[in-house]
């Protein structure tokens, strides 16, 4: 009998398939994974603490670089809990804006979902083509906010900018090229053997298994549960739009990665038909110049890109929050790694790591 | 024209030496050094312009550009890679394995110079016709797991040990279809000889009487050389880069290099074994046979690119299972289907 030993390797936070400075210990018998360590907090900036120490308005550019693939959802919870807070009705018009940004945003979040899984599992072409897609999206949102990645778009009681001169003619144009994009992806890697073969039945999570963690967005709805808080809890003007919510089976890698392509169909769905019900009016509500909201505490779910965003903010009445925290989706999806990897080969780790949809910035905060 | 531009060349030194009475050895010995440098520069020009195609194409692919900045189009591009790579440190870590380490780099760019000796380019030009042709490939080909293993073992890297693990398993699986495939080959045409199986194809090419064997060898060569979809060894995302990972400088650059000079080996070896070799299809003799040989390998390389651009990697488990429960069956039932066609063959024509 030959004498084996198993090893364990450090991933991280160097690699480069860790989305960014994620690292975790594995302990490998070959190539199978029998434990993980998963170790967070690399890119641990503090973000709850200094929003103490800033005016509401001035934590708002913190917001963005929690997830800063989809910053806007964030600025959008963030903006919205406060409003909550300080009782704000918000002008239909920039409620539209809000919309129609927060959906860009998704779109370029799921862009880069799609990419990176397709260049974690080694095809560097099924990287490009999201990328040359989300290039329009990042052209829009630049057009609208003046920033490709960090907008701080969002006011408390409205939106910084009314839609530039073109915007909407702009945007009619290049919805179709999104949508031949993830037809195009579509058929490049969701009808490709091999990945097929790599995720299918990969990771499987039930339904039990992922509200236990606490997973939401699309990763909760590819197990096969419909809830999407846009449709359940609407907030802002989410009840107006006709969409459907796309659900996935088995909730392995698989339906995962695809559902993120049937989301994206679905936001340029809402984006076209919130250009075409945008009304004209104000962007920004009457808002006092000092944004001091009364005593009490508020807690704002939206649904981000990545799952369920919540913000939680303590006022004191003050002109700072006493207190934030923020539920963020990335960090919620990340708990269940470990028991998702044991078992599974080394190839696998970077599929399922890449496939529940975490960004580091959002996970240590 | 040019059909006879390099044998008369050789054959016109070789006369022009012997006139000028230097001893025969001095003559020989002048002639093969030449044949060396001849395969050397075939070598290195091939492999620093298919690194700039396989961007090229690579960009064409993806919808980008690719190199378009160093010269015209960016056809120096790898060049200043290369002198970029040539002017790095080459750093050595900590507790390597010093010798192996070292070795290795040098070693795994021999496997390919020698693979060269019983390739025939073109009518009349093998650096050396030898009659086991074909089992001198495979077995020089599988040298490359030790080199890939003392490279991983003595980097003392775990990344590079799973590397080098890796490419033991992989050679170990794909060894034998590439076999099998080359078998039937050698079955058809009665000779081991590639100049033979070269002249065997003149009228019919062996990919039309042999395309079960000709698509098991285009994947398993294909693995052999650690292409992607079976990139598993490299495994970039996976395990950095596998073996390399603790090389730098031009240890890393002469790794790269050999990457591509075996990939250019794979096309060879297609073209030699079912795409006829140097003989020119249509009887389209116009064109020489070594133009024909490159035309025809640089469409095999184009084919591969193709298949590297579009796929995406194979898990480990997967590639062993395709191997050894579908590529190894299916080119045994070819083989027997060829040894019945063969015997049913001279049955009817005798």
């Amino acid at each position: 009998m030959l004498k084996t030993q198993e090893i364990s390797i450090n991933v991280g936070p160097q690699h480069p398939s860790t989305h960014g400075v994620f690292r975790i210990v594995l302990k490998l018998d070959g190539e199978t994974i029998v434990d993980a360590e998963p170790v967070v907090g690399y890119l641990h900036r503090g973000i709850e603490k200094l929003a103490e120490d800033r005016t509401y308005t001035q934590v708002i550019p913190y917001t963005d670089r929690m997830d800063y693939l989809g910053a806007m959802s964030y600025n959008l919870g963030y903006v919205q809990a406060i409003e909550k807070l300080m009782g704000i009705e918000v002008p239909e018009r920039a409620e539209f804006i809000r919309v129609i940004a927060t959906e860009l945003s998704r779109i370029a979040s799921h862009h880069v979902f799609l990419a990176s899984m397709c260049l974690d599992m080694g095809s560097y072409t099924g990287w490009m083509y999201p990328f040359r897609d989300r290039e329009l999206v990042l052209e829009l949102l630049e057009m609208l906010t003046g920033s490709r990645m960090t907008f701080s778009f969002m006011r408390i009681g409205g939106v910084a900018d009314d839609l530039p001169e073109g915007f909407i003619e702009k945007t009619k144009q290049y919805l179709p090229k999104i949508l031949e994009g993830v037809d195009e992806e579509e058929g490049l890697i969701a009808g490709n053997e091999i990945f097929i073969a790599r995720t299918k039945g990969l990771a499987t999570v039930s339904v039990e298994k992922a509200l236990a963690w606490g997973w939401g967005g699309a990763n909760l709805r590819a197990s096969g549960y419909k809830f999407d808080l846009r449709k359940n809890r609407p907030y802002s003007v989410y009840d107006r739009f006709e969409f459907d919510i796309p659900t996935g089976a088995n909730g392995d890698c698989w339906d995962r990665f695809y559902l993120r392509l049937a989301e994206i169909r679905q936001s340029v769905k809402i984006i076209e038909q919130a250009l075409e019900m945008i009304p004209e009016g104000p962007i920004m509500a009457k808002v006092p110049k000092v944004i001091k909201p009364p005593v009490g505490e508020v807690y704002h779910e939206v649904e981000a890109p990545k799952g369920i965003l919540g913000y939680y903010v303590v006022s004191d009445g003050s002109t700072k929050p006493y207190r934030m925290h923020v539920r963020r989706p990335s960090f919620i999806n990340i708990g269940m790694l470990k028991e998702l990897l044991i078992g599974t080969k080394l190839a696998d780790f970077i599929t399922i790591f890449a496939s529940i949809d975490v960004v580091l910035g959002d996970v240590d905060c | 024209m040019g059909e006879n531009l390099f044998v008369g060349m050789a054959k016109g030194l070789r006369t022009w030496l012997e006139s000028n009475h230097f001893l025969p050895i001095v003559t020989d010995v002048f002639l093969m050094l030449l044949a060396v440098v001849g395969v050397l520069g075939f070598l290195f020009l091939n492999a620093l312009f298919l690194i700039y195609y396989d961007r090229k194409f690579g960009a064409w692919v993806q919808a980008r550009l690719g190199p378009n900045r160093v010269g015209p189009r960016g056809i120096f591009q790898t060049v200043a890679d290369t002198l970029k790579l040539f002017a790095k440190e080459i750093f050595i870590p900590n507790n390597v394995d010093r010798w192996p380490y070292l070795l290795a780099p040098v070693l795994i760019f021999t496997i390919p110079v020698m693979l060269f000796l019983v390739i025939p380019f073109g009518k009349g030009m093998v650096p050396y016709d030898l009659n086991l042709g074909v089992l001198y490939l495979v077995a020089v080909t599988s040298v490359e797991t030790i080199v890939l293993w003392m490279a991983g073992w003595s980097s003392n890297n775990k990344y590079s040990l799973l590397g080098a693990m890796r490419s033991v398993a992989q050679m170990l699986s794909y060894e034998m279809p590439v076999i099998f495939a080359m078998l039937s080959v050698v079955m058809m045409a009665g000779s081991m000889k590639l100049s033979d199986i070269v002249a065997a194809q003149q009228k019919v090419w062996f990919i039309f009487l042999q395309p079960v064997g000709f698509l098991i060898y285009f994947i398993a060569v294909n693995a052999e050389f650690k292409r992607t979809p079976f990139d598993l060894v490299e495994g970039e995302s996976e395990i950095i880069s596998g073996p390399y990972t603790e090389y730098s400088g031009m240890n890393f650059a002469l790794f790269f290099l050999a990457e591509y000079t075996n990939f250019m080996i794979g096309a060879i070896m297609v073209t030699t074994l079912f795409l006829g070799g140097w003989n020119a299809p249509f009887g389209w003799t116009f064109i020489p046979s070594w133009l024909w040989f490159i035309i025809k390998m640089y469409f095999v390389i184009t084919l591969y690119m193709w298949t590297r651009w579009t796929f995406l990697r194979i898990r480990i488990d997967q590639m062993l299972n395709f191997a050894w429960k579908f590529l190894l069956p299916v080119s045994l039932v070819n083989i027997f289907v060829t040894g019945v066609g063969l015997y049913l063959y001279r049955m009817i024509r005798w």
